[in-house]
């Protein structure tokens, strides 16, 4: 009550109080709730033995593997997905609901579905797979085939954020700057690109951050071995089987990557508001 | 007040029902217990399908028992039967579950027996695409192998099988090295390299007879492994000590040791106890 009434002086904001207060106290338990398996996590293992698993070599190469395949697909992603996500904003297609559903689906599918789908485009039965296997690329059971199933389940995530970012760029400015003599790939280059760096790096960050987490079509679509398909994800699976300190030390190492890249991201796009 | 007095006749009809239902179920209870003879088996999952049909085998040959099986990894059923879970009979997949219930008094030293084997075997697609013929042919380079992990129990058992197989001059000491090259995947249970090799994704997987003997001979092929260097796990039967159904117990032991007891395990791809005898 003090609060309040020294507070009415200055002229606005009464509902900043409020939303500290009783918006507060009531968001507290969802709060808790999210944070508290963290932290469980982090309590179950010492500093100590997390370093000392940290030298084990299956850690290293699920480390290793995870980010040499992450760093790939997202790099593919964003090659791949820009021109869709454009198309997707600009474009007035009579399907387009339907590409949007397609690009959506996925976000909602199991990754033991995904699993099964890849395998029967790209296994060796497949009907890609015969083909490849003709050419010689033999897919299933190789790293190839882990990057494959992170394109596939965390394309959408930056494809929607960039079609977002697009589509909110005025088309006039485009089309001035095309008057103006700059041609199709400079406009993208110097005017759509950092208008929507935001949306684009967003995106990027959790396309990255999904692929990084993935684990259900990995293990159907790639299989699991070590230093080849055996991602963070699937090691801890196969840790905690086997040995609980590697699943726990993997547990922690990928929270606190994919806490910090989406800290990252968060800061980078506020600060990109505050200036634009 | 018409729909009222409509929702009540049929809360009481309801009522009535029940009320029939709940006496009829206590009839058949008492005409069970006069008449009709429990057999209750704890058996290991392994033997699902094969102690399903000797149960029914026995209820034809005994029409006054009625068989009830439980069916769970040896593990838990060990467990269960320490912490006075009631029964007749137990059948683990291995020796050591069966000991752990003899050492809790539920099961007599002595009164357990081996009563079947399981052994490792070669599985195949169906048109087997590395053109396998036999257990040597593993070390060919080239091939896609797919085991189950060290954490599987098949796993840990084809691992030592290949360390056996190293060990025997026939197949020289670096064949374990050679052939774990050909391996694609370590699989995180056994269902997923039978899936895998139906599929046709690998050439070849190890898992046990048994595991292959559910899939149609069309979908797969099944390459045995020599007896000196494979994993042969025995299965123990043994009649629980304070059963108060001994004699249906015994009689239920005889039927699996008996020759058309056997027969119908080897169906389900387990290895007659006289093959290894």
């Amino acid at each position: 009550m003090n609060n309040r009434t020294t507070r009415q002086s200055p002229p606005p904001p009464t509902p900043q109080i409020r939303i500290n207060g009783i918006w507060g106290a009531l968001s507290m338990p969802m709060l808790i709730f999210l944070s508290l398996p963290i932290l469980a996590l982090f309590l179950r293992i010492s500093p100590a033995n997390l370093v000392e698993n940290l030298r084990q070599p299956e850690v290293l190469q699920a480390i290793g593997l995870s980010l040499g395949t992450t760093m790939i697909s997202t790099l593919i992603i964003i090659l791949a997905g820009t021109p869709l996500a454009y198309a997707h904003a600009r474009g007035q297609f009579r399907f387009s609901r339907l590409m949007d559903t397609l690009i959506d689906l996925p976000l909602v599918l199991p990754p033991a579905v995904a699993g099964v789908a890849l395998l029967m485009t790209f296994g060796r039965r497949g009907i890609l797979g015969g083909v490849l296997a003709d050419l010689g690329f033999h897919i299933a059971f190789t790293t190839t085939a882990v990057i494959i199933v992170q394109v596939f389940v965390a394309a959408p995530f930056y494809i929607k954020s960039a079609s977002l970012g697009f589509s909110g760029i005025d088309q006039e400015l485009e089309m001035s700057a095309a008057l103006d003599g700059a041609n199709t790939p400079q406009i993208f280059r110097f005017l759509t690109i950092p208008l929507s760096w935001s949306a684009l790096l967003g995106g990027s960050v959790m396309s990255w951050a999904r692929a990084l987490g993935e684990f259900g079509a990995t293990i159907i679509f790639a299989g699991n071995f070590p230093g080849r398909t055996q991602t963070m994800p699937l090691a801890i699976y196969i840790g905690f089987e086997m040995d609980l300190d590697i699943a726990l030390t993997l547990s922690v190492i990928l929270i606190l990557l994919s806490f910090l890249a989406l800290f990252v991201a968060k800061y980078m796009l506020n600060r990109d508001w505050m200036s634009s | 007040m018409r729909l009222l007095i409509t929702r009540l006749q049929c809360l009481v009809v309801i009522g009535l029902l029940l009320g029939t239902a709940c006496g009829d179920g206590a009839n058949a209870e008492e005409v069970s217990n006069s008449n009709q003879k429990q057999l209750t088996i704890y058996a290991a999952a392994s033997l699902t399908e094969a102690f399903q049909q000797l149960g029914q085998q026995f209820e034809t040959e005994q029409p006054d028992v009625e068989v009830v099986i439980s069916f769970a990894g040896s593990q838990q059923i060990a467990q269960q039967l320490s912490q006075g879970a009631p029964g007749d009979l137990f059948a683990s997949a291995n020796e050591k579950q069966m000991f752990n219930v003899i050492n809790s008094g539920r099961v007599l030293q002595g009164s357990d027996q081996e009563f079947v084997h399981n052994k490792l075997v070669l599985i195949l697609p169906a048109d087997n695409p590395g053109r396998i013929n036999g257990f040597g042919d593993l070390t060919r380079s080239g091939l896609d192998l797919i085991l189950a992990d060290q954490s599987v129990p098949v796993g840990a058992y084809a691992q030592e099988m290949l360390q056996r197989a190293a060990q025997d001059p026939r197949f020289g000491t670096d064949f374990k090295s050679i052939v774990l090259r050909n391996v694609v995947s370590y699989e995180e249970n056994v269902r997923a390299v039978l899936t895998k090799i139906i599929l046709g994704e690998a050439d070849v997987g190890i898992v046990y007879a048994s595991d292959a003997a559910g899939v149609p001979g069309t979908d797969l092929q099944v390459i045995p492994i020599p007896d000196e260097i494979n994993i042969i796990a025995s299965y123990f039967i043994a009649p629980i000590a304070d059963s108060p159904n001994d004699q249906l117990a015994q009689d239920f032991i005889s039927l699996v040791l008996s020759p058309q007891g056997q027969e119908i395990l080897s169906e389900y791809g387990f290895a007659e106890l006289s093959q290894h005898e």
